[in-house]
């Protein structure tokens, strides 16, 4: 602890960094972004931010960010100017559902969230209810940790979550510790959302001032503490198990399942629930309306709304609360994103984050559905699509995609460090002209040895499945569907193996 | 009657024991596990190697490397697990040679290639890697990797002692596991991520710990490498044996390994009721004093005091002193010092002064540390079972410092096990940080508040007042601690103290008086924390005055060993500090310094400085000049460790061999020689003239070692050593105000079982078997007890003018044979005056600026250290640092009289 003192007084850059990075978030939601940013951010071939107008009245009703569809949930409050304060979320029904829970008891209001079918929304997509029915009885104390590390590949739908509607997250928070008997609540945002973690610090100070949080939260004698906790930066520590490592002030390095179920041995070696923000957003719509209400949307197996955030090609990018499992990718892309960027055709997209097989132009009409979409060989992950038009190089495509893991792998488990960084080193190779023959043979047996047999759901020589994902994920989809692309860059490599000339004599 | 019929029934029905081990199937072939345990493990203990990297047995597991991978069953068909993270459960099957699995270790070892360098000919690894040996049994013999690898600056040294390579680095976390979780130094971890992940130290902060060296020796592969070692040799030209270390007393199971007649290192071996395959640095890197060039090589003699001391020939020598011997009445020799020899050397030189010279003029320790009879009537504990106890007292010295690999153990049992540990220090010390109540007393004055302690904890007083500056609300709520260990059923049901000697400054009284204290708890059970490696063998071997060999006084064993040994002293002898003051007044005519240099180690320098001048006759056996054999008129050559073979007992009176080698330099011997040479000399054949043929001798005479032969010492299943018995039970005494001052051990050592041995191995050549004299001779006397007097310690007044001096122990002091290690020798702090910040400032000083520290009887001018772990009102002085020091200001005589060493301090003028 001490050591951390010393190194933030003794490196003071490290400091500003953070604010520095926050100052920019701020500056982004006010002002658009800067020129440049999408180069810096994003590669060429991917580019995702959306533009931005100037003052702070257009950004909070900023159009894109405005659910066209009949169904709105969580996503009420982002067009209203002062959403994102107490007495805005007061004045629209706010705390009602917390209200509403601490008079049903507990076990009601874990009852209510299993009738509501409420699939997780963090990627796995596993049902809620049935996850805080995880944890062993009797056993205290058990924490609930938020996870708002939200750092997919194209994802940013949690980010608008706390930023825009940071009450409705904590008084899901309040309502799931008060289901599950959680001593103590954590929140923990990612590092490079400072504008987000400034937001519910804000919203966290006020709900504390009125009574939300704290001891005998209002007047019964429910009593809890949220922290808010700040995330170094590490795509990593979306994964739960590296999240609590995080929490705990550890490197964020998963833990291995089993033994550490975080429902048996969580943070602390306590059971825990870790849960991501969007499914906490859903709380105070089930409470409030019922269960019957939620699940009126959606279809049997998919209830409720969900958000997707659609980057790339579209002309239309932003994030999209749309009913979940009756709408199509089409539909989403067309009717909400405002179809593809100067009228091209799509050429694949990403339907669930940067870690999913792709999906090509004949899946257009596949409807948002969890379950479907497992079916064809992807997953809707955490609700991050990125979209590729006809235009796209895709060996430069998966070789971002691969090279974020790499950068990403947090070096615990030998495949994914040296094997995410090897992949990377031929893409690079190839892109650079100096591609081999056995090139893409190579790239497979590599991707293989991470992730044996190369299925989906991968089977992992690893802890968790970063590797694997680089590995049967884009590096996958692009050689399956686009071997020629490898093939036409590897012939025209125009550096060969140098020949060191052997002399006869 | 029915009930008992039922019971009965019941008993007699053979019921089988329910099952306590699992059937899991690997490859094929069932085998049984414990429950808990990992299928790592348990397929290597049923033959089946699972090859690893990261996996220790010593530590927590982590995953990380994947070489372990296997195929397990699970509920949904094989899949590939980590084997070191899969606890065995029954039914389970797995497969360790699949397809499956091979293209797995296949591909993880690939990986570990990929940015691994291939400069094994110039890497010290190389012929002893586990990465290469890996590699070369699973691996797929060549890499498809063509890009360019991972490059660091290298080496780069992140202590004084160990370099690190980082690009051969393959990130198992062992390093960084072992100093976080092990010794409780994290002064390394992983920084950065991915594949830019390295091991380095915190900015600035050197990975200064004790147990570096250990890093090194767990490294998977070269990336962690020794200076003392680094391109010393290659492992395939090493040759090795197993030994015992000698740095401390702990006695820590060592591989001493050297290539041509040169020792190149210490490898510290898995003993599980030691030290776990850990040794602390002075212990791995002590091996360079064996080779320094201030060896003693042949017999000198110096016509007088001041005169250049000549090389002559043993016979010479030996002559010369059995001559000047001679003409000396007994009770006019003495024997300072011993404690570094083995059992045999120590028999040997007790059996010339006590039997040959008629002398009881020895004492192995250089009063500093407590009364030989006491330590040895104490009924012993084990290190295992201080790490299992109820709950455990610390009262001595800093173990961390005086011995190391024991503050390991406990640690792990604090840490892991969670040990109740109350520490009773002066100062803060190594283990404070982790004991569950540290009571902060008064220097000198452990009596009263052990007497509190206890009182409180099963005398139903609690303390309702501030007890030798401990506050009443801390001593209550350690007394709770142990009583409450204890009444809880918690660990094996003992109160193990460690008890040593916390402060040279202080007279032993105290401690003697709270250790009989003690002793009349029920469930107590001592580990002497000796610092000198083989003191305890020092002691059962009589090197000390009213001892004989086997923990016998001189009264009670009088009439066996004359029956042994035909004759023995007839008055009780003096101890090191009797001796000095006698040889000062010029009572003591002769002095033979067997290893011992008492003008750096004997707390009181200006009596040791007085005595050594004044003495007619200085004789020195040893390895290393130093200060008082310099001035010596004989000095004799003695083979050093790894020199020669014997044995050696650590603290918890363990017997354990150690290996010679190496060649001694010159024409240096093992003691048992010198002292068989002497003998000659004048005019007694000890009776051997062997090693073994004294180990057998041991085993015939020394009650307490009874039946302790070469064979028993050789067998496979004491490869860890051989725990003597020793006197056990005690009577159950509640504590009171007095102390039964009689307590009787039993007084029959039973023999040890005798091993069974090959025939060859079996002791040879003494005419005397041990059979025939126990048979024909007197009976075995009794072990040695000690009588406590009540009330002897001095209770200091407490002086608000003064400052208490506190000297105790540090790991790397001004010690020959660590200042003759060059890698260890600069590892000594610098010398000073330990102060706390407010004591500096209450005094109007400044750290960092001179300062006189004057006693009763010497001044001396030392830096100020500012250290907030020695208390207010106490100044710390380092016992053995270079230059003046501790031993300048303590004066025998008043510390005796006063029971502590009072010290002023005063600005030097113009600092």
């Amino acid at each position: 602890m001490i050591r951390l003192d010393r190194w933030l007084t003794e490196f003071p850059r490290h400091k500003q960094l953070r604010y520095r990075t926050a100052e920019l978030a701020r500056k982004i939601h006010l002002e658009g972004p800067p020129r440049n940013f999408t180069a810096v951010l994003i590669n060429r071939s991917i580019s995702a931010v959306p533009a931005r107008p100037v003052d702070t009245e257009k950004v909070l009703t900023k159009k894109e960010l405005v659910m066209p569809a009949p169904t709105k949930m969580i996503t009420t409050r982002w067009d209203q100017a002062d959403g994102h304060t107490l007495d805005g979320y007061h004045r629209t029904g706010g705390y009602e559902g917390l209200r509403k829970a601490l008079t049903m008891g507990p076990d009601s209001v874990l009852e209510e969230v299993k009738a509501a079918n409420l699939a997780g929304r963090g990627g796995a997509g596993f049902p809620c209810g049935t996850k805080w029915g995880f944890l062993p009885k009797d056993v205290f104390p058990r924490f609930l940790v938020v996870n708002g590390d939200e750092s997919e590949p194209g994802t940013y739908k949690d980010r608008i979550l706390c930023e825009r509607d940071p009450h409705q997250l904590i008084e899901g928070v309040l309502i799931a510790s008060y289901a599950i008997k959680a001593a103590q609540a954590f929140i923990y945002i990612r590092g490079e959302m400072p504008f987000a973690h400034e937001r519910v610090a804000a919203a966290l100070n006020e709900a504390y001032a009125a009574g939300y949080i704290g001891k005998n939260i209002c007047g019964t004698d429910f009593s809890i503490d949220v922290v808010l906790h700040w995330g170094a930066g590490a795509y990593i520590v979306g994964e739960e198990t590296a999240l609590i490592e995080s929490l705990e002030g550890n490197r964020g390095m998963p833990r291995l399942k089993p033994p550490f179920f975080p429902a048996v041995k969580g943070l602390y070696m306590q059971p825990t629930v870790v849960n991501n923000v969007e499914t906490l957003a859903n709380m105070p719509y089930i409470i409030t309306n019922g269960a019957a209400k939620f699940t009126s949307y959606g279809n049997e197996k998919n209830s409720g709304t969900r958000l997707f955030a659609v980057s790339g090609h579209v002309k239309n990018p932003g994030v999209f609360e749309v009913e979940f499992g009756t709408t199509t990718f089409r539909e989403l892309f067309y009717d909400f994103a405002g179809g593809i960027r100067e009228d091209r055709r799509v050429k694949a997209f990403i339907p669930g984050g940067g870690s999913a097989p792709w999906f090509y132009e004949a899946d257009l009409d596949t409807p948002l559905d969890a379950g479907v979409v497992a079916g064809k060989g992807s997953m809707l992950g955490s609700g991050a699509i990125v979209v590729m038009d006809e235009t796209t190089d895709m060996v430069r495509a998966a070789w971002r995609l691969v090279k974020f893991f790499a950068k990403e792998s947090c070096g615990k488990c030998s495949p994914c460090r040296e094997g995410t960084n090897w992949l990377e080193k031929i893409y690079s190779r190839i892109l650079n002209g100096q591609g081999r023959p056995d090139d893409i043979e190579l790239l497979l047996d590599v991707a293989d040895n991470i992730s044996p047999g190369l299925t989906w759901p991968p089977k992992q020589t690893t802890i968790c499945p970063l590797g694997p994902s680089a590995a049967a994920g884009a590096l996958l989809s692009s050689i399956r569907h686009f071997r020629p692309e490898y093939e036409a860059y590897i012939a025209a490599a125009t550096v060969s193996r140098p020949q060191i000339p052997v002399l006869a004599n | 009657m029915t009930d008992t019929k039922t019971t009965d029934a019941v008993a007699d029905t053979p019921t089988p024991p329910p099952k306590t081990t699992l059937t899991v199937t690997i490859d094929g072939k069932a085998i049984e596990a414990n429950p808990g345990e990992l299928l790592i493990a348990a397929a290597e203990r049923n033959g089946t190697y699972i090859p690893r990297f990261c996996w220790h047995p010593r530590m927590r597991e982590v995953g990380m490397c994947r070489m372990c991978l296997v195929e397990v069953s699970g509920p949904r068909g094989m899949s590939l697990q980590p084997a070191c993270m899969q606890p065995c459960a029954e039914g389970m099957v797995v497969d360790t040679k699949s397809d499956v699995v091979k293209k797995a270790q296949d591909g993880i070892l690939e990986f570990l290639l990929v940015n691994h360098p291939l400069d094994c000919p110039v890497c010290d690894k190389g012929g002893e890697c586990p990465l290469q040996d890996q590699t070369l049994t699973f691996g797929p013999g060549e890499s498809r990797f063509i890009e360019e690898k991972r490059h660091f600056e290298k080496p780069i040294p992140i202590s004084e002692l160990v370099l690190l390579d980082r690009e051969r680095c393959i990130l198992c976390d062992r390093c960084t596991r072992f100093s976080k979780e092990v010794s409780g130094d994290p002064l390394i971890h992983f920084i950065n991520r991915g594949n830019a992940t390295e091991v380095n130290t915190f900015p600035d902060d050197p990975y200064a710990s004790y147990f570096s060296g250990n890093v090194v020796q767990i490294c998977p592969v070269g990336a962690l490498t020794a200076s003392p070692y680094r391109f010393a040799a290659r492992p395939w030209d090493l040759d090795q044996v197993e030994s015992t270390c000698t740095s401390c007393a702990v006695g820590c199971r060592t591989v001493v390994q050297s290539s041509g007649d040169q020792i190149t290192r210490y490898q510290g071996v898995d003993s599980d009721p030691i030290n776990w395959g850990w040794l602390c640095d002075k212990g791995r890197f002590g091996f360079e004093a064996i080779g320094a060039s201030n060896r003693v090589t042949t017999p000198m003699v110096r016509a007088d005091r001041t005169s250049a001391a000549e090389s002559t020939s043993w016979a010479e020598a030996a002559g010369q002193v059995a001559d000047r011997l001679r003409t000396y009445q007994p009770e006019q020799i003495g024997f300072i010092g011993g404690a570094r020899l083995t059992n045999e050397d120590q028999y040997a030189f007790v059996k010339l002064a006590k039997s040959v010279l008629k002398t009881d003029n020895v004492d192995a320790q250089l009063g500093d540390g407590l009364p030989a009879a006491l330590w040895l009537s104490l009924p012993h504990a084990t290190i295992d079972e201080a790490a299992s106890a109820s709950a455990v007292i610390l009262l001595g010295g800093d173990i961390k410092e005086e011995l190391p690999v024991l503050f390991i153990r406990l640690r792990d049992a604090i840490t892991n096990k969670r040990l109740s540990v109350i520490e009773l220090s002066p100062t803060t010390t190594g283990m404070s940080p982790y004991v569950k109540g540290s009571l902060r007393y008064r220097s000198g004055e452990a009596a009263v508040l052990v007497k509190s302690l206890l009182g409180a904890a099963w005398g139903g007083e609690s303390v309702d007042r501030q007890i030798a500056g401990v506050e009443s609300v801390d001593i209550n709520a350690a007394a709770v601690s142990l009583s409450g260990a204890l009444a809880s059923g918690k660990g094996n049901g003992k109160i193990v103290v460690i008890l040593g000697r916390p402060s040279l400054a202080d007279s032993v009284d105290s401690i003697v008086e709270a250790a009989g204290l003690l002793r009349v708890v029920d469930a107590a059970a001592f580990l002497p924390a000796m610092r000198r490696a083989n003191l305890h063998g020092a002691l059962d071997m009589g090197m000390a005055p009213g001892l004989l060999p086997g923990r016998v006084s001189l009264s009670d064993g009088a009439s066996w060993f004359a029956a042994k040994w035909g004759s023995g002293p007839s008055t009780l002898g003096m101890d090191t500090a009797q001796m000095l003051t006698a040889a000062a007044a010029g009572k003591l005519k002769a002095l033979v310094l067997v290893g011992a240099d008492p003008l750096s180690d004997f707390p009181d320098r200006a009596l040791a400085t007085k005595a050594l001048a004044n003495v007619e006759y200085l004789v020195s056996v040893d390895t290393h000049t130093n200060d008082s054999n310099t001035i010596a008129h004989v000095v004799l050559p003695a083979a050093g460790y790894a020199e020669k073979s014997g044995t050696t007992t650590n603290i918890e009176g363990r017997v354990s061999l150690l290996a010679a080698k190496v060649s001694a330099p010159g024409v240096a011997r093992a003691d048992w020689m010198i002292a068989w040479e002497l003998g000659m000399a004048l005019g007694s054949d000890l009776g051997f003239s062997s090693l073994a043929e004294v180990t057998t001798e041991i085993a015939a005479v020394a009650p307490s070692h009874a039946g302790l032969t070469p064979a028993v010492l050789r067998a496979a299943e004491n490869a860890d050593g051989v725990l003597l018995p020793l006197s056990v039970a005690v009577p159950a005494v509640v504590a009171t105000d007095v102390v039964s001052t009689d307590v009787v051990a039993p007084a029959v050592v039973a023999p040890a079982e005798v091993a069974p041995a090959a025939e060859g191995e079996a002791a040879t050549g003494s005419a005397d078997t041990p059979d025939d004299s126990v048979a024909e001779g007197p009976v075995v006397p009794a072990a040695v007890r000690y009588r406590f007097t009540t009330g002897a310690a001095v209770t200091p007044a407490p002086d608000s003018y003064s400052i208490r001096l506190h000297s105790g122990r540090v790991l790397y002091d001004n010690g020959t044979l660590l200042q003759s290690a060059p890698s260890l020798g600069k590892l000594a702090s610098a010398p000073g005056v330990h102060l706390h910040p407010n004591e500096i400032e209450r005094q109007g000083l400044v750290p960092g600026q001179a300062v006189k520290v004057l006693s009763q009887t010497g001044t001396v001018t030392l830096t100020i250290i500012a250290d907030d772990r020695v208390p207010r009102g106490v100044a710390s002085i380092p016992f053995n640092q270079a230059g003046p020091g501790a031993s300048d200001l303590i004066d025998h005589a008043s510390v005796s009289a006063a029971g502590v060493t009072r010290v002023r301090l005063e600005s030097v003028k113009g600092a």
